[in-house]
C-alpha cells in the first residue's frame, strides 16, 4: 500500500516536472478500473513467471539439505524432513571446493589484469595515438569478431599445445586461459568507444606539461574510463567463472581446474558415488560468489549488458 | 636526444645518415602507439589470427597430431559430407535454432514490455529473470538434469500432482532437444529482457502521446509504435541468436552427450567428437570451415533481407 502511494507520488512528481517518461499507457489510463486490473494479473503472471527462474535455484538450495532419499520424491516436498548442513560441510571437503574456487578466483584476477593490459593499451593507442596502419589493425582485430570461435577451436588448441617459435606447451598451466582470453576484440572496441569521448585537450594539456604516452595512458586514461573498465572487468569475470570447454580442453590436472572443469569431472567421470545432496550442496557453493559479485556490482553489470548488447 | 623534437633547429648539428632521421621521426610520430598496440597484437597474432589461418591449412591436411602432416587436398570435405552423420548434425542444429527462437525469441520481448508497464517491482523482476545467467552453465545442466529426472524430478512430480504421467524429457529422441532448448533459453534469456528493457526506455514518449490523443488502443500503440521502434534492435538479437545457438556445446555435450539416438549431435558437438573423441583434427577443421561458411553465407543473407525489407517499409 505505501509502496503504491509512493510510486503514484513519484509519478505525479515526475509529471509536474514533465520529465515522467509515460510507457504505452499513460498514466491517466491507469487510473482506469479495468486498466488497475489489468496491471494487478500483469504483476501477479510476473511472481509467477519469476517461480520458473528462481524456483529451481530453491530447488536446488534445498535440495542440497535433504537426506539423499528424499530429493526424488512424488509429490515434491518443500523443506526436508531433518535439514541435513553436513551436506554442505561434506561437500566443502569432499569436493575440494576451496581449491577449485581460488583457482577460479586467481583464473579471474589475472585475466582481468591481463584484459586490462592488453585490451585498455590497444584501445588507448587505437584512440588517442593512431599510429601509421592503425586503421588497418582495428580493421584486423574487429574482423575476428565475425569469425564464430568454434571455427578455429581445434587450431587453438594446437597452437597451446605446441607453441610456435617458443615451442612449448602450454597445457595444464594457466596461461592457456589467460592468454587466449586476452585476445578480446570486444572489449577493444568497448574501451575505444569509451576513450573517444574523453576530449583530447585533456591529454594535449598534459603533453605540454610533459607527460609521456605512458604517463597520460595511466593518469589521465584510465582514471577517466572507470565505468567502461568496470564493464570490461566484470564481462571477464564472469566469462572466466562460466568457462567451459575451453578449461575442459587445456586444464586435465584437477588441482589446476576451474569450477565448472572440476564439478563437471567429479560429478559425471570420477566421484560420480558422490551422493546428490553431496553434489547439490557443491553447485550451491560454486553458484553463490558470483551472485555475490553480481548484487555488489549490478548497476555496471546492467549497464555493461545494456550498452554493448552483449549477455553476461 | 633534444634533436628529436625540434628537427628543425636541430639540423645543423646533427651528423647522422640519410636513412636515420625519417626513421627517427617515423619513431617519435608513431613509436609510443605501437608500442602500446605491441601486446594486443602479440596475443591476437598468436591466439586468433594464426589459428584461423592455421585451421584453414589443418582442413586440407591429414594430421594425426604426431609426426608430420601431409597435404590430402578435399580429403577431409569429402570424409565429413559422406559422414552418415553429417545431414543429422545440421538438421539437428537448424532445429536447435528453431526451437530456441519459436521459445526463446518472443518471451523476452513480451517480458521485456509487461515490466516495463507495470513499473511495480521492476528491481526484483529484472534480478529474478536475471539470476539463470549469472548461474555457472555447467551447475544449470546438472540442475536440470535432476529436474528432468524420469522418476520423482522436480517437473514430473510436478506433472503428477495434476495426473499427468511422467514424461521422457532428456530420454526419448522425440522430446530430448526442445528439453536441451527449453535449459539454453532458461539459461539465457535474462540478458536479452534486459537489453530490451534499454531499448524500450529509449522510445521518445511524444510518440504515444500522440498516438493517444488521436485515440489509439493500446493495441495500436504496441503494433505501430512500440514493435517497429524496437525493430532494429530485434534484428540483431535474432541473428545474435541465431549464431549463438549453433555454437553451443554445453548442454548437449553434458546432458545428452548427442544421444539418444543422435537425436540432439549438433554440428558443433560433432566437430568436438572428430578432435578429441577419434583424434580426426582435420576432418574437425574441415567441418568447422564448412560452418564457418555457413554462418557467413546466413548473415550476410540476413542482412540482404533485412536491408531490402526496410527498404519496403520506407
Amino acid at each position: 500500500m505505501q509502496q503504491t502511494i509512493r510510486w503514484r507520488r513519484r509519478t505525479m512528481r515526475q509529471q509536474d516536472a514533465d520529465s515522467y517518461e509515460r510507457s504505452i499507457v499513460s498514466a491517466l489510463e491507469w487510473d482506469k478500473p479495468s486498466f488497475k486490473v489489468a496491471r494487478w494479473v500483469m504483476f501477479g503472471l510476473l511472481l509467477l513467471g519469476t517461480t520458473l527462474t528462481v524456483g529451481p535455484l530453491l530447488w536446488m538450495a534445498t535440495g542440497a539439505l535433504k537426506p539423499a532419499i528424499e530429493i526424488f520424491r512424488t509429490p515434491p516436498e518443500i523443506w526436508p524432513s531433518t535439514v541435513e548442513w553436513s551436506n554442505y560441510v561434506r561437500a566443502w571437503q569432499q569436493l575440494n571446493s576451496l581449491r577449485y574456487l581460488l583457482n577460479t578466483a586467481v583464473l579471474a584476477a589475472v585475466a582481468v589484469v591481463l584484459q586490462l593490459a592488453v585490451s585498455a593499451t590497444a584501445a588507448y593507442s587505437l584512440s588517442k595515438l593512431k599510429p601509421i596502419f592503425s586503421n588497418v589493425l582495428l580493421f584486423f582485430f574487429l574482423s575476428t569478431l565475425m569469425v564464430p570461435a568454434i571455427a578455429y577451436l581445434i587450431p587453438q588448441y594446437f597452437t597451446v599445445v605446441h607453441l610456435p617459435i617458443f615451442g612449448i606447451s602450454l597445457i595444464n598451466s594457466w596461461w592457456a586461459i589467460w592468454l587466449p582470453e586476452a585476445a578480446n576484440a570486444f572489449n577493444i572496441i568497448i574501451l575505444k568507444s569509451f576513450f573517444d569521448t574523453i576530449p583530447n585537450e585533456l591529454s594535449e594539456a598534459a603533453k605540454i606539461d610533459g607527460a609521456n604516452s605512458l604517463q597520460i595512458f595511466l593518469r589521465i586514461i584510465l582514471p577517466n574510463s572507470l565505468p567502461a573498465l568496470a564493464v570490461v572487468s566484470m564481462f571477464t569475470i564472469f566469462a572466466t567463472w562460466k568457462d567451459f570447454l575451453w578449461p575442459l580442453l587445456v586444464l586435465n590436472d584437477p588441482n589446476s581446474q576451474n569450477v565448472s572443469v572440476s564439478l563437471y569431472q567429479q560429478a559425471i567421470a570420477q566421484n560420480s558415488y558422490q551422493p546428490l545432496n553431496v553434489l547439490l550442496a557443491g553447485f550451491v557453493i560454486a553458484t553463490i560468489p558470483p551472485i555475490i559479485i553480481f548484487l555488489i556490482f549490478q548497476r555496471q553489470i546492467m549497464r555493461g549488458v545494456v550498452t554493448t548488447g552483449l549477455k553476461g | 636526444m633534444v634533436t628529436l623534437k625540434h628537427p628543425a633547429l636541430a639540423q645543423p648539428e646533427t651528423r647522422t645518415t640519410s636513412w636515420a632521421r625519417p626513421l627517427a621521426r617515423f619513431m617519435q610520430r608513431n613509436g609510443a602507439g605501437l608500442l602500446f598496440l605491441t601486446p594486443a597484437i602479440l596475443v591476437f597474432a598468436f591466439f586468433v589470427w594464426y589459428p584461423m589461418v592455421y585451421g584453414f591449412v589443418l582442413s586440407f591436411q591429414k594430421n594425426a597430431f604426431y609426426g608430420t602432416p601431409s597435404f590430402v587436398g578435399f580429403q577431409n570435405y569429402l570424409f565429413v559430407l559422406h559422414d552418415f552423420n553429417f545431414w543429422t548434425a545440421w538438421r539437428n542444429s537448424a532445429l536447435y535454432a528453431l526451437y530456441g527462437l519459436l521459445i526463446g525469441y518472443l518471451i523476452p520481448i513480451v517480458l521485456a514490455v509487461v515490466i516495463n508497464e507495470v513499473r511495480r517491482g521492476q528491481g526484483y523482476f529484472r534480478l529474478a529473470f536475471y539470476l539463470p545467467v549469472i548461474v555457472p552453465p555447467i551447475v544449470t545442466v546438472f540442475l536440470w538434469r535432476y529436474l528432468y529426472e524420469h522418476d520423482g524430478g522436480l517437473i514430473n512430480s510436478l506433472l503428477s500432482l495434476v495426473h499427468i504421467g511422467p514424461q521422457p524429457w532428456l530420454q526419448s529422441p522425440g522430446t530430448a532437444l526442445p528439453s536441451l532448448v527449453i535449459v539454453t533459453t532458461w539459461a539465457n534469456m535474462g540478458g536479452t529482457v534486459l537489453i530490451y528493457l534499454a531499448a524500450l526506455q529509449g522510445i521518445p514518449a511524444q510518440l504515444y502521446e500522440a498516438a493517444e490523443i488521436d485515440g489509439s488502443t493500446v493495441w495500436q500503440r504496441i503494433r505501430h509504435i512500440t514493435l517497429p521502434q524496437m525493430r532494429g534492435i530485434m534484428l540483431i538479437l535474432l541473428l545474435i541468436q541465431l549464431i549463438a545457438t549453433v555454437q553451443i556445446f554445453t548442454e548437449p555435450y553434458t546432458l545428452t552427450n548427442g544421444g539418444p539416438d543422435h537425436a540432439t549431435l549438433t554440428v558443433m558437438l560433432m566437430i568436438y567428437q572428430y578432435a578429441f573423441a577419434s583424434g580426426n583434427f582435420g576432418a574437425a577443421s574441415a567441418l568447422g570451415v564448412i560452418l564457418f561458411l555457413v554462418l557467413v553465407v546466413l548473415s550476410l543473407g540476413y542482412f540482404g533481407i533485412t536491408r531490402r525489407f526496410n527498404r519496403g517499409v520506407e
